[in-house]
């Protein structure tokens, strides 16, 4: 890249040069607009950011019914807004791995059952006290009562004992896990003030901004805590404020209008438009959650691998990823995980669509007639056009798909893991073994294809249990490879967060965990003049 | 004030009371065959067995239903309308605020849609079957017939989007200013005013017409009154009871019905808080909410009943 350019754009970074200004110099120089304005935006990255303003999120996934107690987070918008106020042991880090946070340093015992989490000294509560392990004690006692309504309590059920000792945690598990630390960065498990036992929706944490503003389905604010212990890093609008924008086209005029700097969940079917609008930036980051079709294992005729293969072998995943999701995602191959997981094996052979091999493997299960298809708005955004072109990919293999469209209200009551076929959606979870352990072993509350193999439990333990990185993504890989094979759950595509940000935001990182960057987009982002 | 106007009155009150508890009864037996169940709706798809068993017991849900009802009502006689189960906040403070908000939205539109659905209609009498009365019509039935959330849609995009003179976004809070207030709900007002203006405009407008054909008018114009004043001081007085009938029932369709404007323009107003707690199944709130919604309605329609009896002179003045 030219030396000139890169001083132009350093001009601009230091406020010297209109941005304007500098893509017409660039297009002098014979530099398409896009390489101009990612060398731009690299050079205000390095300038650093612009502390002050006022950052705005429109988002949609908030209710009136929402509360600030974090072990009742269940949507987006006090998720978003518990990352504002609120810091969890460890956080996951953009490019997998963990951050540390309240915790300085994570350690196990040889046989990965006892761990020992240094906390960090310094750390301050809005309210003026000190972080101790006393309080992080009681934050995981908590969210692992038995009687505790934490949405972290599936995560924490491992946990044998948790005790202060000195300036550390000591947690020991009933059985070995080698994945302690993702656990500990489950959203709902903000550090509070004597675990919030007192007071569970106080509001009072550890985060970069204060709470200010709560009203639940409306709008969430936050000015920047004074003492937050690295303002450098995070924190660096002088307030944040989370507007409740449920209709997606009101959430767009809203970002279009100025009066709001991003939003989270542009559909699909807008972002081509999205991206043509000056001064609007789409965020689009790949992650961990994805859409199946799943087929009980344990009921006919899904019993029988033969037609589940044919099944599988029937779904037409590339014109399912360019019709439902644009491209925005990446294929399935019929398993819970993808590349965005630590210790993936990205060599497992890709399924694709073959009607011959489906016709073949269908004739070889013995079936005829219909198979009853169960889909929704609600299971997934596009599932039940999804279902539909599932329905015609099949009868090209002479599979014939009846669908039948449930109501949306009751969907997750009475169809998901009720009714053997059916669609549904994963946001996905920090590590295989959550993933997995969540959904596909035997005794799982969720298991939602009645994969129910005991050799396959006991991968999964064996994995677990495994401090040895190698030998650990060689389970992991033999996993994947029979839920592919025999598992109960067509995998068509995996969904990528797509957001957009206004004019002059800048700092934004993708992260594969959650939307909006994982959350942190509104104290990691900064307002640009 | 002679006594049968009064029965009257004092029978339509009445009759109004013992229709919101059977409308109470209705709510509370509706509520309960929604499918699904509260703690499973409240916890979501990532609710385990073991959580949705404490909350299950923590709300009480094992009670049979009779005895939740007398409860229920014996809370309210008493102002008490309970904490909402899935944030745990007192019903009645929340409903307050949003309760104010959706008024306030109602009155902006009733003060603009109320008079001129009125004038307009006048005028189109005036001009009956002529150019400005078609005009008139078109006008309002083409924008009575676009749904909600066109004319939603079209606003933000001329105002918010395109000019950016008014706020896309009509949040409000208890701190907003008045006229700040006030500029916020100038977008989803003037929605509200577009649905509701035909309906009133051309019930007025009927309502006139009808009375246009009595004798008394006909002196009226022989006396040489201009058309006017014909259709001021002679017809309209005697058009009001239909005309109050129709105004009442816009209004409360402006305070109960108007969900999808408040979504559009995200007003923090009584729809969008029963919508959500439908979806969490939070009975206590949906019985609250859907309770005031019948008390708005039916006190409006009380009022346009004694409206119409006030107005009638045979009931006035009794022989």
């Amino acid at each position: 890249m030219s030396d000139e350019l890169d001083y132009l754009s350093r001009r601009v970074a230091a406020g010297k040069l209109s941005r304007r200004d500098f893509l017409g110099r660039a297009a002098a120089l014979g530099v398409a607009a896009t390489v101009a304005n990612s060398l731009l935006s690299k050079a205000v990255r390095a300038a650093g950011p612009v502390k002050g303003g006022t950052l705005k999120a429109g988002m949609v996934g908030g209710a009136s019914t929402d509360s600030l107690d974090p072990a009742l987070d269940a949507s987006q918008v006090p998720f978003a807004f518990g990352k504002c106020w609120g810091e969890t042991l460890v956080e996951l880090a953009p490019g997998g791995g963990v951050e540390y946070l309240i915790a300085e340093e994570i350690g196990a015992s040889d046989d990965a059952k006892t761990w020992t989490m240094k906390i960090r000294k310094g750390v301050q509560f809005h309210n003026g006290k000190e972080v101790t392990p006393d309080d992080v004690v009681a934050t995981l006692k908590r969210h692992s009562d038995e009687k505790s309504k934490s949405g972290a309590l599936g995560v924490l059920k491992g946990i044998d004992t948790i005790k202060a000792d000195g300036g550390n945690v000591v947690v020991t598990l009933k059985d070995a896990n080698a994945d302690l630390p993702y656990l500990m960065a489950d959203y709902h498990l903000i550090i509070q003030p004597n675990g919030g036992v007192d007071k569970p929706d106080a509001g009072i944490g550890t985060g970069p901004y204060k709470v200010t503003v709560n009203k639940p389905g409306v709008k969430h604010g936050g000015e920047r805590f004074a003492n937050y212990w690295q303002a450098d890093k995070y924190g660096h609008a002088d307030q944040v404020e989370i507007v409740v924008v449920n209709d997606p086209t009101a959430r767009m005029a809203a970002l279009q209008g100025g009066q709001v700097n991003m939003i989270n969940r542009v559909e699909p079917k807008i972002v081509d438009l999205v991206k043509r609008l000056p001064g609007v930036t789409v965020r689009a980051a790949s992650g961990r959650g994805f859409y199946p079709f799943n087929m009980f294992c344990d009921t006919a005729p899904f019993d029988n691998n033969d037609l589940r293969m044919a099944l599988k072998l029937a779904m037409d995943r590339e014109e399912m990823l360019h019709k439902i999701l644009r491209g925005y995602g990446s294929v399935g191959n019929d398993m819970p995980v993808n590349k965005a997981y630590p210790l993936f094996s990205e060599d497992i052979e890709q399924r694709k669509f073959d009607p011959e091999k489906a016709a073949a493997a269908y004739k070889k299960s013995g079936h005829s007639g219909s198979i009853l298809l169960r889909t929704s708005d609600v299971a997934f955004p596009g599932a039940v056009d999804a279902a539909q072109l599932y329905q015609q990919s099949c009868a090209k293999a002479g599979i014939k798909i009846e669908i039948k469209r449930e109501p949306g209200d009751g969907y997750w009551t009475e169809v998901w893991n009720k009714q053997p076929f059916s669609l549904s959606y994963w946001g996905g979870r920090p590590t295989q073994d959550q993933m997995y352990s969540t959904a596909y072993i035997s005794t799982a509350d969720w298991n939602d294809t009645r994969f129910k193999r005991p050799d396959f439990d006991k991968m999964v333990l064996a994995a677990r249990g495994e401090l040895d990185e190698a030998k650990r993504k060689k389970i992991y890989r033999d996993m994947g490879e029979m839920m592919r094979d025999e598992g109960g759950l067509i995998v068509p595509f995996f969904n990528q967060f797509v957001d957009a940000t206004g004019k002059g935001v800048e700092g934004w990182v993708d992260n594969p965990a959650q939307e909006l960057g994982n959350g942190h987009a509104l104290i990691q982002c900064w307002l640009q003049a | 004030m002679s006594s049968p106007i009064l029965r009257l009155i004092a029978q339509r009150i009445l009759l109004g009371i013992v229709l919101l508890l059977a409308v109470s009864v209705l709510i509370f037996a509706g509520t309960q065959i929604l499918p699904g169940d509260v703690a499973q709706a409240i916890l979501g798809q990532s609710a385990t067995p073991e959580a949705l068993a404490n909350l299950r017991e923590q709300l009480g849900l094992n009670d049979p239903a009779w005895l939740r009802y007398v409860h229920w009502l014996w809370g309210i006689l008493h102002g008490d309308f309970g904490t909402a189960q899935s944030s745990g906040l007192d019903i009645a403070s929340s409903i307050g605020t949003r309760l104010k908000n959706t008024l306030f939205l109602a009155a902006c539109a009733a003060i603009v849609a109320v008079p001129l659905a009125i004038i307009l209609g006048l005028i189109a009498v005036r001009y009956r079957n002529g150019f400005v009365d078609k005009l008139i019509s078109g006008l309002a039935l083409a924008s009575t017939s676009f749904p909600e959330f066109f004319i939603g849609y079209v606003l933000i995009f001329v105002f918010a989007v395109h000019w950016q003179i008014f706020p896309s976004i009509s949040t409000v809070d208890d701190s907003t200013p008045f006229l700040e207030r006030l500029q916020a709900v100038v977008l989803p007002a003037t929605a509200l005013t577009l649905v509701v203006l035909a309906h009133m405009m051309r019930m007025t407008r009927a309502a006139i017409l009808n009375v246009m054909q009595s004798a008394y008018i006909e002196t009226a114009e022989l006396k040489g009154l201009k058309a006017f004043d014909i259709i001021r001081k002679h017809a309209f007085p005697n058009a009001i009871a239909p005309v109050v009938n129709v105004v009442m029932l816009n209004l409360a369709y402006l305070i109960v019905g108007v969900v999808v404007v408040e979504v559009i323009f995200v007003y923090p107003g009584m729809g969008q808080y029963l919508v959500d707690h439908v979806a969490k199944r939070d009975v206590p709130v949906v019985q609250a909410v859907g309770l005031i919604f019948a008390a708005v309605y039916i006190t409006l329609n009380i009022v346009a009943d004694i409206g119409a009896i006030v107005a009638n002179p045979r009931l006035r003045h009794p022989k």
